[in-house]
């Protein structure tokens, strides 16, 4: 399953640490932050809950970027 | 400016303000060891650097230490220890040095913001809604909720919302925003139209043919959307650059605070602790990498921008570097530099009238669904009745044989004349030659040939102005007809005759044939090219209007069907690789001479703001210039 959220993100580096902390949460399988349209977009795992999962991935973000939103 | 920039830039302001009036203060008011002066700096410090301190204590919590925000922090909270310990009250070189860092922060946050909304309006297609008539009224809803075969009413000013055919009405429709083609495009009832267009002059009552998710508009966006993030090879260097560098930066700050005291020490002669201190802070500051990592995706995103503006839209910021690199391009000849329309082109040999023999032709392959028969038709003009045409026998590979008003007539290729015993005469000019006979005899032939498109030769001479080493055209159409338009073209080289399988099998003999870093495009029209497109290296359809085989296979998409637009794709990407590279080898040199003239204590922290900030304002201008490509 894929989805695409908005995000908010002030650099280019940080939307790079973004995807890499998205990237690393329990039920993602893949993910790709474009930092020019401002989009992530998230590929889940078989039969995860996309909205558990994405707060895990917001929880991930905050932490490599505290600036960070993600519109879930 | 979004609210986040307005409230830097009210921050920008105080802290100026501040600064500048510490700095005016007379030395007699606020001396140099006071403490005073020392919290009035700090106050300003704080106005300006809040959120870079909170930011880096977060930072390292999260175990994120080395990123820009704690470089800042370190160096200025260092300039100002320095301060302290060395009684200069010299504070305004730190509280610069976050000012200046914040200025281009802000900056760079607008210019991206700007550049985001310029390339966003440009691709400002998406329709908000469709038109429904119900109970003769017209009723706005989601175009997603408009089921297939629905017929929707679109007013002139309203984009067209869904792919599908006019049943009612006719208007010029502007495709610029999916073309680049300023000229609009005249459409009337029976007419194919597809969405993203804008209705300029009629109303239109258009009934769909696809759902919205289907449409052109959406598979368009859904493509520019995600296209940088297929990340090119000048980008995965920068990030993993990054990665790496930061850390090592400030590992060598480290020792040139450390090292050379400690030898000096060591020597006997005085460490000069805060001087090597204050060396190895300037040399943190120098060091930020932001002006590369901002300015190589946003060259990127600029360059896709600037190229999408044109009709041209590239998938991912990897083929616009791909594209640059291109020395080989083969083209298909069929729909990509002929317009893939057949017209009847003249009849000769014959006795009869022209339009009695067409007129018998078309009737004869009235029951055809082959593009032939469709010119054939076209060609004829009027309505054929079916009625007149009886005992219809379809030879597959030769041609048709009927009788029409009792009249036996033959219409096809040579092989079906033989086949008759029937005399016929060749033809001197090239296309597709079909021959009639009636009641056995020989009564001329017709010509049908497909017309090469305007700009295709100008095109084939841009593209070798532009540097490009090998055209080569591959078709599935005769030698004589394929060597023909080659050479009016100015290609070099022809494979003709090929079906499908054998052009995948010719691309990968060019692309064993050649050179590592000499790239090779395919431009076809995406139908049955699929397989070719993706097996080279960088895959052009030509034509997407309409054809999703187009868009799903190809890496570079001309969305109107000029030739010469691949030449501009080409140039677009050279432009864009090469901002891209002056701005790695601008900021990655300016910054090492920098590191060098710092760690020698030559340069001073106002030296290293401009290795900061200046070269970073530099470089993102110079990323902007990439989405100007109207006069490539």
């Amino acid at each position: 399953m894929k989805k695409s959220y908005k995000i908010e993100v002030d650099c280019a580096n940080c939307a790079n640490k973004m995807e890499e902390a998205a990237k690393n949460t329990a039920g993602v399988k893949d993910c790709v932050v474009n930092f020019m349209t401002l989009k992530m977009n998230v590929e889940f795992e078989e039969g995860q809950d996309a909205k558990a999962v994405m707060k895990e991935v917001l929880k991930n973000c905050k932490k490599v970027e505290d600036d960070c939103e993600i519109y879930i | 400016m979004t609210k986040k920039q307005k409230k830097m830039l009210v921050r920008i302001i105080i802290a100026t303000i501040m600064l500048i009036g510490l700095k005016l203060t007379p030395e007699s008011l606020l001396s140099e060891t006071s403490w005073i002066r020392f919290g009035l700096y700090m106050v300003a410090y704080l106005v300006i650097g809040f959120d870079i301190l909170k930011k880096a204590v977060k930072g390292i919590q999260n175990g994120q230490v080395f990123d820009e925000n704690f470089l800042m922090a370190i160096a200025t909270v260092g300039a100002i220890a320095v301060a302290l310990f060395e009684k200069s009250g010299d504070y305004a070189e730190a509280i610069a040095v976050m000012l200046f860092y914040q200025i281009g922060e802000l900056f760079q946050s607008y210019a991206v913001g700007k550049s985001r909304r310029n390339i966003s309006d440009l691709m400002d297609i998406r329709p908000d809604y469709a038109n429904i008539e119900v109970d003769g009224k017209l009723e706005q809803v989601d175009p997603d909720e408009v089921e297939i075969g629905s017929v929707i009413v679109c007013q002139p000013g309203e984009k067209v919302p869904i792919d599908g055919i006019i049943i009612e009405g006719n208007s010029s429709l502007n495709t610029s925003a999916l073309t680049g083609e300023s000229l609009p495009r005249e459409a009337k009832c029976g007419d194919e139209v597809i969405s993203g267009c804008i209705n300029m002059t009629g109303v239109l009552k258009i009934q769909t043919t696809k759902e919205f998710g289907e449409s052109t508009v959406s598979k368009i966006l859904d493509m520019v959307e995600n296209a940088s993030s297929k990340k090119s090879r000048s980008e995965n260097f920068i990030s993993k650059f990054a990665k790496y560098y930061t850390p090592a930066v400030c590992i060598s700050a480290l020792a040139l605070a450390i090292c050379p005291p400690v030898i000096r020490l060591v020597m006997g002669s005085s460490p000069m602790w805060t001087t090597w201190i204050y060396r190895a802070l300037t040399f943190l500051v120098i060091s930020c990498p932001c002006a590369l990592v901002i300015s190589i995706p946003l060259s990127f995103f600029a360059g896709i921008g600037g190229a999408s503006k044109e009709g041209v839209l590239v998938k991912g910021s990897n083929y616009l570097e791909t594209l640059s690199q291109t020395k080989y391009v083969v083209f298909d000849k069929t729909g990509t530099m002929t317009q893939g329309v057949f017209e009847v082109a003249g009849i000769h040999h014959n006795e009869k009238e022209d339009a009695e023999i067409l007129e018998l032709a078309a009737h004869v392959e009235s029951f055809s669904s082959h593009p032939i028969s469709k010119s054939l038709k076209q060609a004829y003009g009027k309505d054929i009745d079916q009625s007149r045409v009886t005992e219809v026998e379809e030879i597959g590979g030769h041609g048709i044989t009927a009788k029409v008003d009792g009249i036996s007539v033959a219409v096809g290729n040579a092989k079906l004349m033989k086949k008759l015993g029937i005399d016929y005469k060749d033809c001197t000019h090239v296309g597709t030659i079909v021959h009639v006979a009636i009641n056995g005899q020989y009564e001329g032939h017709i010509l049908i040939s497909d017309k090469i498109k305007p700009t295709a030769k100008e095109a084939i001479a841009a593209l070798r102005s532009a540097g490009i080493s090998h055209t080569i055209m591959l078709t599935g159409d005769t030698k004589s007809v394929a060597e023909s338009v080659a050479k009016e073209l100015g290609i070099e080289q022809v494979y003709s005759e090929l079906l499908p399988g054998d052009k995948v099998s010719k691309v990968e003999e060019l692309l064993a044939h050649k050179k590592e870093d000499e790239k090779l495009a395919f431009v076809g029209d995406g139908i049955n090219d699929a397989p070719v497109l993706s097996r080279a290296d960088i895959g052009i359809a030509m034509g997407a209007m309409g054809s999703d085989a187009a868009i799903e296979a190809a890496d570079i998409v001309l969305m109107d069907d000029d030739p010469l637009k691949i030449s501009k794709a080409i140039k677009i990407a050279r432009k864009c690789l090469r901002i891209v590279y002056q701005n790695i080898y601008f900021a990655i040199g300016v910054k090492l001479i920098c590191l060098v003239l710092g760690a020698l204590g030559i340069a001073n922290m106002w030296l290293a703001i401009f290795a900061d900030v200046g070269v970073m304002v530099l470089a993102v201008l110079n990323a902007i210039r990439a989405l100007f490509v109207k006069n490539l």
